[in-house]
């Protein structure tokens, strides 16, 4: 073995301190609220399984509605119909359960909470979890922005937008920043972490508040900013699926980035930067 | 050199999270059942209620609409055709017969019929009527506005809410009841409505009277009423918890 592996080999990588006290705790009490908040949600949807747009409900219009028929062998089949679309989803949504003894609901057992049909209870979850999400998530964006670190380290310096292709033909063949490089959330990120804590998790903290007639009269505009009230509750539907959609990207990207290194900075705050060369499969890629 | 694969670690970790997600959703439908949880649960509504209280005033009206955001067939919910026999006997002669009767903690115990109620200065508002299922209908409705009405009979001072007496048992079980606070109860927007869209409110809708509350979730607005009762609790009537709904696990505060 030769001297200069041997020194790589006890060279220690950088370890930084990437995530303070107020982030980690954000992270995982907002990670269980986010979980009971989906399927609590789900829950509720499952009593009218319908989606519609403008002030009320236009029953023989819906946007989007899952239900369930008899098929011609007297089978029930699960339909979900999106617009002018018909699906036949039997087995996860409209007709799910075990084969011998299926059950008529629009989301499956597995993914609501509680499993059985319960709309009371699921709607008792639901806002546990928001009053716990709603105050967290106000208080976390006021410490990003007066705590300074939007600026610092969320919003996009004006030169990284040129490598906005590049990175995205990094993320997309699972190659990460590492080095330097790594001590800095990249431009893909900065974005994502924009949008889902600057624009959806607002929006449906708002588009929850708009289902409530008492906040409707108390806050008026909340009807005209969403288009009514069916409108905000479609678009909260499509925001939580837009906040399921990241948390699945997200684990994704933890998973490939080195999931150990990940997990250890979102619990004692310590992040070692990757090693800024790997040894092997260095393609010349500049 | 490479690095070890650590595909069996990835392994390890997706199963745990599997293996986790299972525990919290078993975990969760057993805090459900158990009532673990009941605290926290009425710690929210209480949050929620003195929230909604603190941002919607007395006077805070919930959105009226134009004439042709009427929906074309107003959706019915819930009893839609009470099938005991003495509200049959009265629906057959178009309700001549009924009285709605107010009493409790109130000056002068009275009844009223219908033509009486139909005498009074009314309120007629476009509003849309939001069900604890998820959707919502815009109807016109027209009634007597219930501050009147309790002015009328003169609430006495212990009185706290109004309890709405109603002919149906919904599938045949409990009476239907409900209950408001005399802040709501007092609401401009609050009546006792006889019509619907211009027309006899159907049985279908709650005839002879029902309530609006337009700033409460449907399952409030009791159809069918018989009698008002003003009381300083609750707790004694039906499950103790102020309505049909409240006492099978719905909230008595209905603002959202």
């Amino acid at each position: 073995m030769s001297a200069t592996d041997r020194t790589d080999r006890r060279r220690k990588p950088t370890v930084i301190r990437r995530h303070p006290p107020f982030t980690r705790l954000w992270h995982w009490v907002n990670a269980l609220c986010l979980a009971i908040l989906l399927m609590s949600g789900l829950q509720i949807f499952n009593a009218h399984p319908a989606l519609y747009w403008g002030q009320d409900s236009r029953f023989d219009a819906p946007a989007l509605s899952i239900g369930a028929e008899r098929s011609d062998t007297g089978e029930l089949r699960g339909v979900t119909r999106l617009g002018g679309w018909r699906f036949d989803t039997t087995g996860v949504l409209g007709v799910s359960g075990p084969t011998a003894d299926r059950e008529r609901r629009a989301f499956p057992a597995w993914a609501t909470l509680p499993g059985p049909r319960w709309l009371s209870m699921g709607r008792q979850w639901h806002f546990l979890a928001a009053w716990i999400f709603a105050p967290l998530l106000a208080a976390y964006l006021l410490y990003l922005v007066i705590g300074g670190r939007l600026s610092r380290q969320l919003l996009p310096r004006r030169h990284e937008w040129r490598q906005l292709g590049s990175v995205l033909w990094e993320h997309l063949r699972l190659r990460f920043p590492r080095g330097e490089a790594a001590r800095h959330y990249n431009l893909l990120q900065k974005l994502t972490y924009l949008l889902v804590l600057f624009v959806i998790a607002p929006l449906v903290v708002l588009t929850g508040f708009t289902m409530s007639p008492t906040l409707d009269a108390a806050w008026p505009w909340l009807l005209d900013l969403f288009g009514g009230r069916q409108s905000a509750r479609t678009l909260h539907f499509l925001c939580a699926f837009a906040l399921l959609a990241f948390f699945l990207v997200h684990l994704l990207m933890v998973l490939a980035s080195g999931v150990v290194n990940n997990l250890r900075s979102m619990i004692t705050g310590r992040y070692a930067l990757p090693p800024e060369k790997e040894p092997r499969d260095d393609t010349p890629s500049r | 050199m490479t690095r070890p694969p650590d595909s069996g670690r990835r392994r390890f970790l997706a199963g745990s999270m599997i293996a986790g997600g299972s525990l919290l959703l078993g975990g969760c439908d057993r805090l459900s059942r158990s009532g673990a949880m009941q605290p926290l649960f009425d710690a929210s509504e209480s949050l929620t209620q003195r929230a909604h209280r603190l941002l919607a005033s007395r006077e805070s009206l919930a959105r009226e609409y134009a004439p042709e955001d009427i929906a074309p067939r107003f959706r019915a919910n819930g009893t839609t055709r009470p099938d005991e026999a003495a509200y049959q006997r009265l629906a057959a002669d178009d309700f001549r017969d009924w009285r709605l009767r107010v009493d409790g903690l109130v000056e002068r115990p009275s009844e009223f019929s219908l033509a009486a109620l139909r005498a009074m200065p009314s309120r007629t508002q476009i509003t849309r009527h939001d069900c604890v299922e998820g959707w919502s209908c815009i109807g016109q409705w027209t009634g007597v506005p219930l501050g009147d009405l309790l002015d009328r009979v003169g609430v006495r001072a212990p009185a706290r809410f109004v309890v709405f007496h109603c002919a149906d048992r919904y599938r045949g079980g409990d009476s239907y009841y409900e209950s408001l606070d005399l802040r709501e109860a007092y609401h401009p927007q609050t009546l006792m409505a006889y019509a619907l869209n211009d027309a006899t409110l159907p049985i279908a809708n709650g005839a002879p009277l029902r309530l609006r509350a337009e700033r409460q979730l449907g399952y409030k607005m009791a159809k069918y009423v018989m009698r008002l009762e003003l009381v300083d609790s609750f707790a004694h009537l039906g499950g103790g918890r102020g309505g049909f709904w409240e006492d099978r696990g719905y909230r008595w505060w209905a603002g959202i």
